[in-house]
């Protein structure tokens, strides 16, 4: 290994994608996305500007009680637990371990969180008291015991997105929840990948949340001057105005299952992992865009050398969507940013991009371009493999690439 | 040494060495400090002075003052302690510093979150009727002035710049299972050497994060004890009055290496993963199913997966919060383990002298539980003064005790469900 390599290792057994469970500002499933995102993707994004300057892409209508069915559990929850324990049941549900399967007892749970969400309004009404008194800490000590409510406690802790699925969908197994912004998402596929490949375990529902709804979550990544402040725009045409992200709400997790166990019980499958890769580059002049060659190379070495279609998770910060770019169109790839049409997801956007691409793989044919850039060629004809990439807007690189299971296989 | 049949165990997989270790805690900068104290019977507990605590339930914690980390923020005292224990670490496994480890890095980290004077700052002149919730806090942001703060926002910020001094290879993984952190992170290195993945790697955990949201947001959950008036008085596992947690600050580190690569660089070898377990509890966000299914199932989960029966394990190194919770349940979960053996196996509870170190706890503890197989002294449960007749065991009470031990059992348990078991071993 060098000191900005990759990991990776050939995946034996196979790892297959046999349930998927989406929710988004374009809605929810399958159907929703795959009908919108095939569809003139650009006229169907979704934004709000109630948080203007900034653009958010909001969480579509849902109807919890189908996930959640208990009251109880949806009020111990704040708003990104409930977008993924009702993803979370999706995807379970998709992959034929409905309610009460005793599969769900054997399936482990892996998720990728960032921190909780705060009471943005108790938050106001201390700094008011506070600027007008001076004694923050007295003053915290007084509101905030007050305001603070023990759920709403619960609600920060960042596993929790990962202990609510245990409850609400009786997952035992284990439950390991990964940070660190995108590389949150590239760790919890990398690790669900590789235990299902080294045999350690035959059953993962992995994913995340983003509940991009939020004024902390912003202040957030604005400190680091991270979010996009413009009128609308795709991901690929944010350069001149110095670049940014537009978070989106959405919930994405994937059932992952060694292919012997799916063919057992019957489980149809969207597509195989067929390679994971993450790397940390220094983000120095340059190292991005190596890392990024190196990861492509590790991940499709046993590819033909075909046009590489490639679901972008570029998040529109730069200079690192830049760099992703120039090395893609140094190999002639078709890619399509999915962050354009749904926003940047952070911890769940490479999860919520191994689910469009596995989507593309059942239906056999890539999507359309995604915005109208011209960056995003139009590609026909079959489609045999995905990659997907994942660069964090600040640190962190990874890629999946998925192939296309044939009749015969399953 | 020709024989290699050691360096694979039972089930053909590679044995996973320790071959440096980093400690950091209330009761001292590095292993020998806080080792020494701990079998001396001292409590690193003490009256909060890093802020006022007027008006807070409680007043102690175990906080790590001696860092120079000024002004404190969780962020910085984190970083600085992980640090610290990487450096202890890696300089034990006679890695020289400008080299790299030879694996990536698994760590468990406090939350990535804004505190109060980092909110005050960004509110700071901006007049009265412009204050909107937050609008005016992003304004503040957006500005480009605040750059500084991002890092407490930010979860991969103390991975890296581990990562940068350290020199770990590939990505740094960053793991949460609340309290259990500490353990996952160690279970998370020894996987991947188990799956030759990588020959080494770096597991740290670290946590600092006595500050007054931080008390209010366990107060509120009942979970702190509020003896106050005598703090090294307050954590008590497993007695009669105990009436919750400490919370503390602490770091640890572990350089994992497979046995043959260890030994192939002459690695001092101070004892083995042999296995770890892991359960999901579904029942409730901050309890445990009454039944102590899924601790049992965690800590029967290490034993299996370190092919050993309970009878071989000689030493428990407990989860032992001191809340009336935690001790019943780890106390129900022991004796479905071990059975009538039970009231003789030794366990005790390092939390007695260093409170509860949170996300590095599993960590922090399974570094002291092999200081503990390898001195042959099993660290004392202190303020053992009046035994919960409910919770018969050996608690090694008050008085550190000499003993030969091979194998030791590590729990560690968190709210979310997180159940998390390691087993120890002494020789390879």
């Amino acid at each position: 290994m060098t000191k900005s390599s990759v990991n990776t290792v050939a995946g034996h057994p196979e790892v297959w994608v046999t349930g998927i469970g989406l929710v988004s500002s374009l809605g929810e499933g399958f159907e929703a996305h795959d009908a919108a995102l095939r569809s003139h993707a650009a006229e169907n994004v979704v934004m709000d500007s109630r948080f203007s300057p900034y653009l958010v892409h909001p969480l579509a209508q849902l109807d919890l009680n189908k996930q959640i069915p208990k009251k109880s559990d949806q009020r111990q929850m704040e708003g990104w637990q409930r977008i993924g324990v009702y993803a979370a049941g999706l995807a379970l549900d998709d992959a034929g371990l409905p309610r009460g399967s005793p599969l769900r007892a054997h399936t482990d749970v892996v998720v990728a969180a960032g921190s909780g969400e705060r009471d943005t309004a108790v938050d106001a009404r201390i700094l008011e008291a506070a600027a007008a008194d001076g004694d923050i800490a007295v003053l915290g000590k007084e509101v905030l015991p007050a305001a603070l409510r023990p759920t709403l406690f619960l609600a920060q802790l960042s596993n929790l997105l990962a202990g609510n699925i245990s409850i609400v969908h009786n997952l035992t197994a284990s439950s390991r929840t990964y940070m660190g912004e995108e590389m949150a998402g590239i760790s919890s596929i990398e690790n669900a990948w590789r235990r299902i490949g080294a045999g350690q375990t035959q059953i993962v529902l992995v994913g995340g949340a983003l509940n991009a709804e939020r004024e902390d979550l912003l202040l957030g990544y604005e400190l680091g001057c991270n979010l996009w402040a413009h009128p609308f725009a795709p991901v690929w045409r944010r350069r001149d105005a110095g670049g940014g992200f537009a978070p989106g709400s959405a919930g994405a997790f994937l059932v992952l299952e060694a292919s012997g166990h799916a063919r057992a019980r019957g489980a149809r499958p969207y597509a195989r992992i067929a390679s994971v890769a993450s790397a940390r580059s220094s983000r120095a002049s340059g190292e991005v865009g190596r890392a990024l060659e190196e990861l492509i190379r590790t991940t499709c070495a046993e590819r033909p050398s075909t046009p590489l279609p490639v679901l972008s998770g570029a998040s529109g910060v730069e200079p690192v969507t830049e760099a992703e770019l120039s090395v893609l169109r140094a190999r002639a790839a078709v890619v399509r940013a999915y962050g354009s049409v749904l926003g940047h997801t952070v911890e769940a956007h490479l999860p919520l991009g191994v689910a469009l691409g596995a989507m593309a793989l059942r239906r056999g044919a890539f999507y359309p371009p995604f915005d109208d850039s011209g960056v995003e060629l139009s590609m026909d004809g079959a489609l045999d493999d995905v990659l997907i990439t994942s660069l964090g807007h600040w640190r962190g690189e990874g890629a999946v690439r998925l192939s296309r299971i044939s009749t015969g296989e399953a | 040494m020709s024989d290699t049949r050691r360096y694979t165990n039972a089930k053909g997989r590679p044995v996973v060495a320790v071959t440096g270790m980093g400690l950091l805690t209330s009761l001292g900068r590095n292993k020998d400090e806080t080792w020494t104290a701990m079998i001396a019977g001292r409590s690193g507990i003490r009256r909060i002075t890093r802020f006022p605590t007027g008006g807070l339930r409680t007043t102690i914690a175990g906080t790590v003052d001696f860092m120079g980390v000024e002004p404190y923020s969780a962020y910085d005292l984190s970083l600085a302690m992980a640090l610290a224990v990487a450096r202890e670490a890696k300089q034990q496994a006679r890695l020289p510093s400008a080299a790299s480890i030879p694996g990536r890095l698994f760590i468990a980290t406090p939350p990535a979150e804004l505190e109060w004077p980092h909110l005050r700052a960004l509110d700071a002149g901006c007049p009265q009727a412009e204050r909107a919730a937050y609008t005016h806090l992003l304004a503040a942001a957006r500005t480009g002035r605040h750059r500084a703060l991002a890092r407490h926002a930010t979860f991969l910020a103390i991975p890296d710049a581990l990562q940068e001094e350290l020199g770990t290879l590939g990505s740094p993984v960053t793991i949460c299972t609340a309290c259990a952190s500490g353990a996952t992170a160690i279970q998370l290195g020894a996987e991947a050497i188990r799956r030759g993945d990588m020959e080494a790697a770096l597991c740290v955990g670290t946590d600092a994060t006595v500050h007054p949201e931080g008390l209010i947001r366990f107060s509120l959950l009942s979970a702190l004890s509020t003896r106050n008036e005598f703090p090294e008085k307050a954590s008590r596992p497993f007695s009669r009055g105990r009436d919750g947690f400490v919370v503390a600050e602490g770091a640890a580190a572990l350089i994992l290496e497979s046995l043959a690569h260890a030994e192939a660089r002459g690695a001092p070898v101070l004892g083995v993963v042999r296995g770890a377990g892991e359960k999901a509890d579904d029942y409730h966000r901050t309890r445990s199913r009454p039944d102590g299914h899924a601790i049992i199932s965690a800590m029967r989960g290490a034993l299996d997966d370190a092919g050993f029966s309970p009878e071989q394990i000689d030493y428990v190194n407990a989860h032992g919060t001191s809340t009336p919770e935690n001790d019943k349940m780890e106390c129900l979960g022991l004796r479905a383990v071990f059975g009538d053996r039970l009231p003789r196996l030794p366990v005790s509870s390092n939390k007695s002298m260093i409170g509860h170190t949170l996300i590095a706890a599993g960590a922090v503890e399974a570094v002291i539980t092999i200081l503990t197989l390898r001195a042959g002294v099993l660290p004392p449960t202190i303020n053992y003064e009046e035994p919960d007749p409910d919770l018969a065991l050996d608690v090694v009470p008050n008085v550190a005790r000499p003993a030969s031990v091979k194998t030791a059992l590590s729990n560690s348990f968190g709210f979310g469900g997180q159940n998390v078991c390691l087993v120890l071993s002494r020789d390879p």
